[in-house]
């Protein structure tokens, strides 16, 4: 099998090659028979990829250790759920998930479009091609996954050697998260690949009009979904595996998964610029480059370990070629640019300072920012050695200094760039649209200023969570309102309505709130409170309204691992609330130690509690416990965020019966984003 | 030209302030990397900055101390005696033989006081560079995929 998959991934080599190399003489020659060939070239190349997957997959699964691979990263024990996961739990594995996760992108890509845009089609697929070609060099001459283990014979021949059984897999990775965090990310890191071919082809081929920007509106959402959602589903990983209470360490590897989130969201902003006003084309064109190109650092940093937090760790030759790719990227695309930068004038200027697009263009603004300061503040190390010769990293208050501010910033932006008209706002319409949302706001903080609340930026957090919620609140009602008024329907079947009609609108809005649930989870971080305490059976320690008893001890033998549990009784006003078990669990395959936090969560608070090991002094094991305000409002705002992007990506409904005689909002500039009439527009916002 | 004006000014506000709170942030959590072997050689206020050392933990020197933990690290064939006085437990992969890294400030006994330690396990089946990289390899106690 392992000769099987092996093959499969030459010949997807090759096959991608024949359709990079065929595309552009099909590009050049726009014979229909080459054109088609090439096509199909690149639909056999993900087929092959797909094989080459599902070969090692049965490697796992048919626990065969001769294959290094599977040696390293498997043993008989482990659970299936975890045999699926172990793909992708070291270099050569990561490397091909991500050719796999490449290729079910390009084939969806070459399937759906292979009767249409035949001029744009050919750029795409070439520069699909291109990327493929690289990822399936290091998959098949730099870190391939299907290295047999051999030994030299007595003959001098090599024998094919096999394990009994396998080293396992590390403990960290044995959580539920880690089966769904890295093909989230992995399917945000690969997605961006999609509007990158479309924009560098479209760019190539001179192609007209907006046009390869509403194709790749889908394929940048569900990316950035997915991105979204790897991020948080990593953030969600650290904060119940590693133990120490928190979610986020502004770690190299996190921050990259954060850089081609913030440029891929600056652009889902700035196209609606280039659709509604024909502006800001070359910034979205790089936009986009400047995604995939940091969707491409990410994996280099994920998988090199160049600037790993523990330097010493795992500095792998496969840099360099990353390093090559990146330059060879950079260049094609400035080429691209210099070569046909005409075609990207803008069609109009910007008109007043409070208006949508200035809203737009602060948003990208502080979005790039935010981007910039991260990315130096990872490649500080790599950059100050070069430079001084001295290795400096900077760390989380370098971060935080920075990103809080900009966090808070476009949390206010979110609540007012929807609303502002384009072109010009007057005085009038900001009244309309901002006084009551204002309003509410500020009570809540003078409320929350009553009850004792000191933390600067937690509590301006707190004011424009709701404002902006009021805001998004206000929008849904005036709309609603005028649909029930004229359809007599319920309220909540209106907005329902609503939403259906202008689902980019409202999926936006919908897409809004779940950040803003996400900020007021870390705006809680300011309150987060711990304690440590050696334990005797029978003690309890008080934290917050929370009372942990101590009743006791015990082991539980696993399949994989043996766990020493501790046995914890939460009560609150003396009352028994429920038991948390922290577990300290132990590998015999790998002799490695794993921690299993325990957390009683709710909305207002987590109590998050860890075995912490032995005191060695006393003897008596150490209970650790957390007292997290709100945490658990991040992974509910993701939930929302995830649902408010499907929402976006519906198709309008089209509201044929109460658009008819519907006055043309466009004639009172005033009226936008105000008037019942608003709702009727066709279109996007 | 009145509006390109209004933006400029904001535009360069935004970016002036935040260059400001990058420095004020740089300035309070720069760390230097140094080998064991450079520390000795360190002078003046070179000593006195918070500064990152890798090596090797050398077998049976973990003492849990009350309040503080010692070990000694090992690499290029000098020895380092560290005490670790943070709060956070040890992360698991922290034992004999496992690679750590140590921040903090050097004493003037010779100690090195580590706030923070990162360790990752010396693999046990895999040649170490390049086996098994990502998430596995850089587990330190905060890091993340």
């Amino acid at each position: 099998m392992d000769v099987f998959g092996s093959f499969a991934l030459v010949l997807a080599f090759v096959c991608a090659v024949y359709a990079f190399g065929g595309g552009i003489a099909a590009i050049f020659t726009r014979h229909p028979l080459l054109i088609k060939s090439t096509r199909q070239a690149g639909m056999a190349t993900c087929g092959l990829i797909f094989v080459a997957t599902f070969s090692l997959e049965y490697l796992f699964f048919s626990d065969n250790f001769s294959n290094a691979y599977v040696v390293a990263h498997s043993n008989r024990d482990l659970s299936t759920f975890y045999k699926i996961a172990a793909l992708w739990s070291g270099q050569e594995g990561s490397l091909l998930f991500w050719s796999f996760l490449l290729a079910v992108y390009v084939l969806s890509v070459l399937v759906t479009y292979r009767n249409k845009n035949g001029e744009l089609m050919p750029y795409v697929g070439v520069v699909m091609a291109g990327v493929q070609i690289f990822f399936l060099t290091l998959n098949n001459f730099v870190a391939s996954p299907f290295k047999a283990l051999a030994s030299p014979g007595a003959d001098g021949v090599m024998n094919y050697v096999a394990r009994a059984d396998g080293s396992g897999l590390n403990p960290l990775l044995q959580y539920p998260e880690m089966v769904i965090h890295p093909p989230n990310l992995y399917s945000g890191y690969t997605g961006f690949t999609i509007p990158f071919a479309f924009a560098l082809g479209a760019l190539l081929a001179r192609y007209p009009g907006e046009k390869w920007i509403h194709l790749t509106r889908k394929w940048t959402m569900i990316a950035w979904m997915f991105q979204s959602m790897g991020i948080l589903l990593g953030a969600h990983w650290a904060y119940a595996v590693l133990g120490w209470g928190g979610y986020w360490g502004w770690d190299p590897v996190e921050n990259a998964s954060f850089l081609p989130w913030l440029t891929g969201t600056a652009f889902l902003h700035s196209v609606m610029m280039q659709e509604k006003r024909g502006m800001m084309k070359v910034w979205n064109v790089w936009l986009v480059f400047s995604t995939f190109l940091l969707c491409i650092l990410g994996t280099f940093l994920t998988r090199s370990g160049i600037v790993s937090s523990v330097h010493a760790f795992a500095q792998s030759s496969i840099g360099s070629w990353f390093v090559g790719f990146l330059v060879l990227i950079i260049t094609v695309c400035f080429g691209a640019y210099l070569k046909n930068r005409d075609y990207l004038k803008s069609e109009n200027q910007l008109d007043a300072i409070v208006s949508r697009e200035s809203s737009f263009l602060f948003n990208n603004l502080i979005l790039l920012v935010s981007c910039i300061a991260i990315l130096s503040g990872t490649l500080f190390p790599v950059f100050s050695e070069w430079i001084t010769g001295n290795r400096i990293s900077v760390g989380a208050p370098f971060f935080n200094k920075v990103n809080i501010p900009i966090g808070l910033l476009l949390l206010f932006l979110t609540g007012v760039g929807p609303l502002l008209a384009w072109r010009k706002t007057s005085t009038e319409s900001l009244k309309r649209n901002f006084g009551w949302p204002l309003g509410i706001g500020l009570v809540a903080g003078v409320i929350a200023l009553v009850f004792g609340f000191r933390e600067i930026y937690s509590w301006v957090c707190l004011i424009l969570c709701v404002f902006v919620a009021s805001t998004v609140g206000l929008e849904f009602y005036r709309g609603a309102k005028v649909i029930r008024a004229r359809a007599g329907a319920s309220f909540l079947a209106s907005a329902v309505d609503l939403t259906l009609r202008n689902t980019r609108r409202y999926g936006g809005y919908i897409v809004h709130v779940g950040m803003v649930f996400v900020f007021i989870g870390l705006a809680g971080a300011a309150f987060n409170r711990d304690l440590q305490k050696d334990m005797q059976v029978g003690q309890t320690m008080q934290i917050g309204p929370y009372t942990l008893l101590l009743q006791g001890f015990d082991s539980k033998p696993e399949k994989n691992y043996t766990a020493q549990r501790m046995n914890v009784e939460v009560l609150r006003d003396k009352k028994p609330l429920m038991m948390l078990y922290p577990e300290k669990r132990h590998f015999s395959t790998n002799e490695q130690n794993g921690t299993m936090v325990a957390i009683y969560s709710t909305l207002k608070e987590d109590l998050y509690v860890v075995y912490a090991g032995d005191s060695p002094e006393t003897n008596l094991p150490v209970l650790h416990a957390y007292l997290n305000p709100l945490v658990k409002w991040i992974w509910l705002g993701g939930a929302v965020v995830v649902f408010g992007t499907l929402v976006a990506m519906l198709p309008n409904r089209r509201a044929v019966l109460v658009l008819a005689g519907a006055p043309q909002p466009a004639a009172q500039p005033l009226a936008h984003g105000l008037t019942p009439s608003v709702t009727l527009r066709e279109g996007h916002d | 030209m009145k509006k390109q004006v209004k933006f400029g000014v904001g535009i360069g506000v935004i970016v002036a302030s935040m260059g400001f709170l990058a420095w004020l942030g740089y300035g309070e959590s720069k760390t230097y990397y140094h080998t064991i072997a450079e520390l000795p050689t360190l002078t003046g206020a070179a000593k006195g900055q918070r500064m990152r050392v890798g090596g090797t933990v050398a077998p049976g020197s973990i003492h849990r101390l009350s309040g503080r933990i010692d070990f000694v690290l090992e690499g290029e064939g000098k020895t380092l005696p560290v005490s670790y006085i943070g709060s956070d437990p040890l992360p698991d992969t922290f034992v004999d033989k496992s690679q750590a890294l140590v921040e903090g400030h050097p004493s003037p006994d010779g100690r090195f006081v580590a706030e923070v330690v990162q360790a990752k396990c010396a693999s046990k089946y895999e040649a170490a560079p390049g086996g098994s990289g990502g998430a596995v390899a850089s587990s330190p106690q905060r890091s993340s995929m």
